[in-house]
């Protein structure tokens, strides 16, 4: 198939990445078939409101679909629920689905995100700790929420605040335990995650930070969490927020490389040249850090990749390379992150008032390489965005323009 | 052809209250507005509000005749509304604008 146009292209995995790469394809053009396959009962349909809106809505949260079942008609793209691809055959250039049927393939695009990990501690099971990923999810979770009720919440990230915020604005109790000495480690700076912090206890969240969990306990009456310090914590519910696991096992079968996520190249290729990757499933290398290989968990990196395979997928060398954007909401305060933070050796902060800070994270020889804000999102969003375009052009701003509140950013762009 | 409400011309701010390339907010009757003036100076407006959810537009960036959305980058043309893709499908209402002296001037039906 290489080099000639492909007639018939399978997208697996019916979520963010792979609704938009099948809008794409046909945005640009292509008539072949479009085939997508999802394990899901639902037309594809966007994750992030799921630990927001749809919890604290007074009515069971409905889908936000990405592509609706008429649009999906629309524009001629095959869509297959509840259906679960089991096997590839690169030799023959066919799936096998779930069941036992066979469809032949031009072109691949693996779209299977990611999983929420599991808990593997004495007591926890899928049955009495439950994770937060789809739609199904959220509506059994959000069952639980109600005044009174109790929650534990494992794990101090994104998914384990967003929802901290949520028991909250529904009346529920939180309690929240983090093994790590402070919240979001792995992703935000310290002097962003202590204002976040901070709110979140204002709001009358327990944060039980530098805490292990020792075993879990559940009878008919409920739940008890035994803590490292010795504490039980008695709950109704328990969410487990610790992380997500690539969905690579389809891949791995296949013989595909893989490095933390499905590796593909700048292309999105996989190894297979008609075999390409896109959006949580994936490991890419990125130009804009030296080459770096990484794995991008973020709403914007799926539908981008999408955009890129669909290209890619049509035969043109798309080279993906977009500022990695990630924005999280905790009760009216948003967080954005542009770049990757962990690349800098510098920070400078920009001060936007008693509740919005934005730092901008430089490299040794003076690059910004991103830019992290916590605040209203009036406040913030739009520096964040000036400052994804300085990081995007290598660009190497002054100091201290980057750390006075009057300077535009908009300004050091011109420059 | 008849006409059944007669336009009414609202006085937003001051010419120079935008900075070029930029966008204001404009409250007015219960309903917020975005002001916009062009790199070419000149004057548009929308409702303030992005079609995905409810975020106010002029908090966002203006890139030569493009509003992009503070929360989650959707794209519109302000000179006609349309938007321009994922995640915004849905067109901004875009209204008349007049410049009278160094005044802006919002036409509402
Ligand atoms: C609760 C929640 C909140 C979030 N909030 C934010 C946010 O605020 N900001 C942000 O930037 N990002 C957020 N994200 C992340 C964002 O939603 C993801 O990055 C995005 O959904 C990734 O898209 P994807 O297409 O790669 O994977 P997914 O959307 O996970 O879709 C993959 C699909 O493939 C299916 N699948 C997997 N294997 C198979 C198989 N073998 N056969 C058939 N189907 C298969 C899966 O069931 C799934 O439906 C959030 C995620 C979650 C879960
Ligand atoms: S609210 Fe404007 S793009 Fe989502």
């Amino acid at each position: 198939m290489r080099g000639s146009r492909p007639e018939s292209i399978v997208v697996i995995g019916a979520g963010e990445a792979g609704a938009r790469a099948a809008m794409a394809l046909r945005e640009q053009g292509f008539a072949g078939r479009v085939t997508i396959i999802g394990d899901e009962p639902h037309a594809p349909y966007e994750r992030p409101p799921l630990s927001k809106a749809a919890l604290t809505d007074e009515v069971e949260p409905q889908a936000a679909f990405i592509l609706t079942p008429e649009r999906l008609a629309e524009h001629a793209i095959t869509h297959r629920s509840d259906t679960r691809v089991l096997a590839i055959d690169r030799d023959a250039h066919r799936i096998e689905l779930a069941g036992g049927e066979r469809i032949a393939y031009d072109r691949l695009l693996l779209a299977t995100g990611a999983s929420a990990r599991r808990l593997s501690i004495d007591g926890a099971g899928p049955d009495n700790v439950q994770t937060l990923r789809t739609l199904d999810e959220a509506r059994a979770l959000r069952t639980r929420l109600r005044p009174g009720s109790h929650l534990a919440i494992l794990g101090g990230g994104f998914i384990g605040l967003e929802l901290a915020a949520a028991a909250r604005a529904r009346g529920a109790e939180v309690t929240l335990i983090e093994l790590a000495p402070r919240l979001l480690a792995r992703a935000v700076p310290a002097d962003l995650a202590a204002i976040i912090a901070r709110r979140h206890e204002a709001e009358g969240v327990r944060l039980l930070t530098g805490t292990g969990i020792a075993s879990i306990e559940t009878d008919s009456t409920g739940h008890v969490v035994s803590l490292s310090t010795g504490e039980r914590v008695v709950c109704d519910a328990i969410l487990a927020g610790i992380g997500a696991i690539p969905e690579t096992g389809l891949a791995e079968r296949a013989g595909l490389a893989i490095d933390n996520g499905i590796a593909v190249d700048e292309r999105l290729a996989t190894n297979d040249p008609d075999i390409f990757a896109a959006g949580d499933c994936c490991s890419f290398p990125h130009a804009l850090y030296g080459g770096r290989r990484v794995r991008l968990e973020a709403w914007r990196n799926a539908q981008d990749q999408g955009n890129a395979a669909a290209t890619n997928l049509l035969g043109g060398s798309d080279a993906y390379e977009a500022v990695p954007w990630f924005w999280s909401d905790q009760y009216d305060i948003t967080l954005q992150i542009a770049g990757l933070a962990d690349e800098g050796s510098e920070t400078v902060t920009r001060e936007l008032g008693d509740d919005a800070r934005l730092d901008f994270h430089l490299a040794n020889d003076g690059r910004l390489v991103a830019a992290s804000a916590v605040g209203p999102n009036g406040k913030i969003a739009r520096d964040v965005r000036l400052a994804e375009m300085l990081i995007a052009r290598r660009a190497t701003p002054d100091r201290a323009a980057l750390a006075a509140p009057a300077v535009k950013l908009k300004g050091l762009l011109a420059g | 052809m008849t006409t059944t409400t007669a336009t009414q011309w609202i006085e937003a701010c001051a010419a120079d209250d935008i900075d070029e390339e930029d966008v204001i907010r404009f409250d007015h009757d219960g309903r917020t507005y975005a002001i916009y003036r062009s790199p070419d100076d000149e004057y548009y407006a929308t409702d303030g509000l992005c079609t995905h959810e409810q975020i106010h537009l002029a908090d966002g960036l203006v890139m030569d005749h493009i509003i992009e959305c503070p929360k989650h980058n959707g794209r519109f043309d302000y000179r006609t509304g349309q938007a321009k893709g994922a995640p915004v499908c849905v067109n901004l209402k875009t209204y008349p604008v007049r410049i009278d002296g160094d005044k802006v001037l919002l036409g509402l039906a």
